[in-house]
């Protein structure tokens, strides 16, 4: 079986609902024992976590505990940098991500990514939709156009832009580019996508728009965000991930770990009480 | 309030300590002396502008006294269409067409073989190589722009002609090749012009934020994906910039071209004959023993009116695009 | 949904393919940079390396390839450079300064930098013709009868004809107008690159504006400054264009003032006061001349010709690097 086969491999509809408790069964994401360093600078330190299907996990945690750098394991975003190096095991389903015969374009393409600050690329609204299955060799302009209505209205900006297709998408709202990427990044048709503060550089009426978004994008993707805003962690997440010096603290269903947090450091965090 | 109208004001005044008051002093004129002698510094470029443009302009446009300027001895209409240009001969033609021609075909060669092989090398040293192949290279390309174009010209007539174009084009492809031609000239300038269009379009590459790039490989790009579909696109005024500033070097090349592509004015599209360019017709006519005033002097300025109005035009529009291209990314 | 899913699957290996392929295209065109340049390198070493001798670095040009020595081109080229360097560094510095410390963002000062990019991107042989009308000829002002402006020094009498001719100093004017631009530029990025806290805590202290330049940031900017001004007047000495235009000999058996040995410079006080005024020759003129016989035995002659001034640009490179890198130790911010 190659690795194609396993990633494309998709539940049936039925098995999508939404749920609040992560479930017991074979997670989406996992990681064992990670341990990940820039350089002689360790940043993770044997982070073993599972991330269920079909759910919101929020990362959590105070800047530079290595949240973000934990995000950028799972679609080898790590491999750009040079120098980095890493021991234990990232798991996608059951394939070790990192394993030799894993080809890194195709596990980004089936884990996708939203970043901080929104990265449209100097094209038309369409040319940035279509960017993914173009490259990946779709080039019937039907099928095309299809992926684009429908990866913008699954992203809730198909209204904004149905009429300016060809616009430049540098001429968008914040708010506006920033749903963009998340449709830019849906009709690549991935299985999981990863968010590294996706709503940090937005006004408080697009972060809701985009939290709605979250919230709606569960029932059929597995989603794991990284947030420095814990309301919106309580408010989006199923399980949510407290890290801190590159540990990770502790891990649980969202509504525990916030009401009764087992660790000290997180019960600090959390009330603000942090120092 | 006006300090004229008030009678404290005055008062002030007289209360300022003589130790902070303002008065005449040596250091106070010799700072502004020196201001002024580097403005004058400063001018001087625009001076330089100025003396180019008048001197091409005087002797080429609007004589000044009774000297006649050459366009007020021939005609701009023969100047643009006749298809000779043989000011030496008795039956003189003043056709800027070969001339223009030859021009254009050896920068015409030098842009097929520098831009994209300066641009390939671009797109390498920003996306594919190492930290240490670029600091490696760099200074590399450096020397290769740093060689005089003299040195160009003999490696062109010494190298070029005989031991790659004469196996190749002559005796296997069976063209003749002469001793002169437009060929070897522009792949010198072609190689001379890489350094350039590699250094500039490599600025405006990395130029892109990091941002796009990762968002690319994030969407499974591959690098090939993410060079020719994001960054390229994103850079591309800055590029055009760059080869535009390119080939305005080429047109205005002298001694390579003045060596290698030999003293005919010929209208010809064939690079292997030999061909006589705006520089190289300049060069050879003050080479010789031209009376002041003559036509054939005269037409010197006229030349270099030409190639000054071609190469000016493209390095300004280079700079408008250049500055389009700041707009977006800084 | 899952065909394009198939499609992905089914393109993805021949887009990696594509993908090597293009950086092999990418990583080939830097090669091939490279290789000409070892070609170039290699190929006047072969020619030249076997002529190259004491005998060749102290004759003068002759009608015989045997016998053709780069004196004249050599004393001709160290003229021009002490000349040029003379003129347009003062002026270049002057000028950067002005631009950086002094100049407010005015109408004026944005034409100055506009008119500084246009000036570099002039071809040289445009210069050349500057430089004959302008120093050579004078706009033909003396067209009746050239002028000999005698002016006493110390230990000689300065002989300045009027106008110029085809004189060392003409040629130094030309080349100093060439690279100023060029000089301006690289030394405005050097005096950007001091950071203005220096300039701040100088004025602090009760210095004035030209106090604070003199001491603080020139001082701090000068590895910079010196590095960009090597590299032009290093361009200035490969120039030939221009020199040929204000009608550099081709053939010449002198130096200028007579001076041939650095014994002379003392021995000959009058012949240092002839030299500026003297006519001249430069090595890439010499060189010119060389390749352009139809003599194949002058090509040994032009290849050694160029390994003398690829060394002297070396030396020069090399010691830009030297400077760059001494100061770079020694002050970091």
């Amino acid at each position: 079986m190659s690795f194609s086969d396993l990633v494309h491999h998709r539940p049936s509809p039925e098995d999508s609902r939404a749920k609040d408790v992560p479930k017991s069964e074979t997670p989406k994401l996992e990681t064992q024992q990670l341990c990940f360093s820039y350089g002689p600078t360790q940043v993770l330190f044997d982070v073993s976590m599972k991330i269920p299907e079909k759910s919101v996990t929020a990362l959590i945690g105070p800047s530079g505990c290595g949240k973000s750098t934990y995000l950028r394991v799972f679609n080898r975003m790590n491999d750009i940098i040079e120098g980095t190096h890493h021991t234990g095991k990232v798991l996608l389903e059951t394939i070790d991500v990192n394993a030799p015969e894993v080809d890194v374009v195709a596990l980004r393409k089936r884990i996708g990514m939203v970043f901080q600050k929104s990265t449209p690329f100097p094209k038309s609204i369409f040319d940035n939709v279509a960017y993914g299955p173009r490259i990946a060799g779709t080039r019937n302009k039907k099928e095309l156009t299809e992926i684009v209505h429908r990866s913008l209205k699954q992203a809730a900006l198909w209204e904004e832009v149905k009429n300016r297709m060809n616009e430049s998408a540098l001429a968008l709202s914040g708010g506006q580019q920033q749903r963009l990427c998340i449709a830019r990044t849906l009709a690549n048709d991935p299985d999981v996508i990863l968010m590294d503060e996706p709503a940090s550089a937005l006004d408080p009426a697009s972060t809701a728009r985009i939290e709605d978004l979250i919230f709606e994008l569960k029932k059929n993707y597995t989603i794991v965000i990284v947030t420095h805003n814990m309301q919106q962690a309580a408010r989006v997440s199923d399980q949510t991930a407290f890290f801190y010096e590159g540990r990770l603290i502790e891990v649980g269903g969202t509504r525990a770990l916030f009401t009764k947090p087992k660790e000290k450091q997180t019960e600090d965090y959390i009330t603000g009480r942090f120092g | 309030m006006r300090p004229l109208d008030n009678p404290s004001a005055t008062n002030v005044d007289k209360q300022t300590p003589r130790s902070l008051a303002r008065k005449f002093s040596l250091q106070r004129v010799r700072e502004q002396a020196i201001a002024f002698t580097l403005f004058l510094c400063a001018l001087l470029s625009i001076l330089t502008t100025v003396g180019i443009i008048y001197v091409l302009v005087t002797e080429s446009i609007m004589g000044v006294g009774e000297s006649k300027a050459f366009f007020q001895e021939v005609s701009l209409k023969e100047f643009l269409t006749d298809t000779q240009w043989t000011p030496q001969y008795q039956e003189k033609h003043y056709g800027v067409l070969p001339l223009l021609g030859g021009t254009f075909l050896v920068a015409g060669i030098a842009a097929l073989i520098g831009l994209p092989i300066g641009l390939f090398s671009a797109v390498y040293l920003s996306e594919y190589a190492s930290p240490r192949a670029r600091n490696c290279i760099k200074p590399i390309l450096e020397i290769l722009a740093g060689i005089p174009t003299v040195v160009y010209g003999y490696f062109a007539l010494v190298f070029v002609t005989p031991y790659l174009l004469k196996p190749i084009f002559q005796d296997w492809l069976g063209f003749e090749v002469s001793v002169f031609n437009a060929a070897s000239a522009g792949i010198v300038v072609g190689i001379m012009i890489i350094p350039m269009v590699s250094s500039l379009s490599e600025d405006t590459l990395r130029a892109v934020p990091r941002g796009l790039r990762e968002a690319g490989y994030a969407l499974g790009s591959t690098k090939f994906d993410v060079s020719v579909r994001v960054v390229l696109p994103a850079s591309i005024s800055g590029i055009l910039a760059s080869f535009l500033l390119a080939i305005a070097r080429a047109i205005g090349e002298t001694m390579a071209v003045t060596i290698a592509a030999g003293q005919t004015p010929a209208l010809t599209m064939n690079p292997f004959e030999s061909v006589q360019t705006m520089t190289s017709y300049i060069v050879n006519v003050s080479l010789g023993d031209t009376p002041v005033g003559s036509m054939s002097y005269k037409s010197l300025y006229a030349i270099a009116l030409t190639l000054f109005c071609i190469t000016l035009a493209m390095n300004f529009l280079s700079q408008i695009i250049m500055r389009r291209f700041r707009e977006v990314y800084e | 949904m899952s065909d394009t899913r198939d499609v992905f699957d089914s393109k993805l290996a021949s887009r990696h393919r594509v993908g090597r392929l293009f950086g092999l295209v990418c990583m080939c065109s830097t090669w091939f940079a490279i290789v000409m340049l070892s070609v170039l390198l290699v190929s006047i070493l072969w020619q030249g390396l076997g002529w190259l001798n004491w005998d060749f670095l102290t004759s003068f040009d002759s009608r015989h390839a045997e016998q053709a020595g780069i004196l004249a081109g050599l004393w001709g080229s160290l003229w021009l450079i002490f000349f040029t360097t003379l003129l347009s560094v003062p002026i270049g510095v002057g000028a950067a300064l002005y631009l950086e410390e002094y100049a407010s963002d005015s109408r004026l000062t944005r034409l100055i930098q506009v008119n500084l990019s246009n000036l570099a991107g002039v071809p040289s042989i445009v210069y050349g013709i500057l430089g004959l009308t302008v120093f050579v000829r004078m706009f033909g002002a003396f067209s009746e009868g050239a002028k000999v402006l005698e002016i006493p020094i110390l230990f000689a009498t300065l002989r300045i004809p009027l106008p110029l001719g085809r004189s060392v100093i003409s040629g130094a004017l030309t080349l100093s107008l060439l690279i100023l631009p060029v000089v301006i530029v690289a030394a405005q990025e050097a005096l950007r690159a001091v950071p203005s806290s220096i300039r701040t805590a100088s004025y602090a202290l009760g210095a004035t504006r030209w106090q604070t330049i003199r001491h603080q940031v020139l001082h701090a900017s000068l590895p910079g400054i010196l590095t960009g001004v090597i590299l032009s007047i290093s361009r200035a000495i490969g120039e030939t264009a221009p020199l040929v235009m204000i009608g550099a000999l081709t053939y010449v058996a002198f130096t200028p003032g007579d001076i041939e040995s650095p014994a002379d410079i003392v021995r000959n006080p009058q012949g240092l006061a002839d030299a500026p005024f003297d006519t001249f020759t430069a090595l890439p003129i010499q060189i010119f001349n060389w390749v352009s016989q139809p003599e194949t035995s002058y090509q040994h002659v032009a290849a050694a010709g160029i390994i003398v001034l690829l060394v002297v640009l070396l030396v020069l490179n090399s010691a830009a690097i030297v400077i760059r890198n001494r100061f770079q130790k020694r002050m970091k911010w």
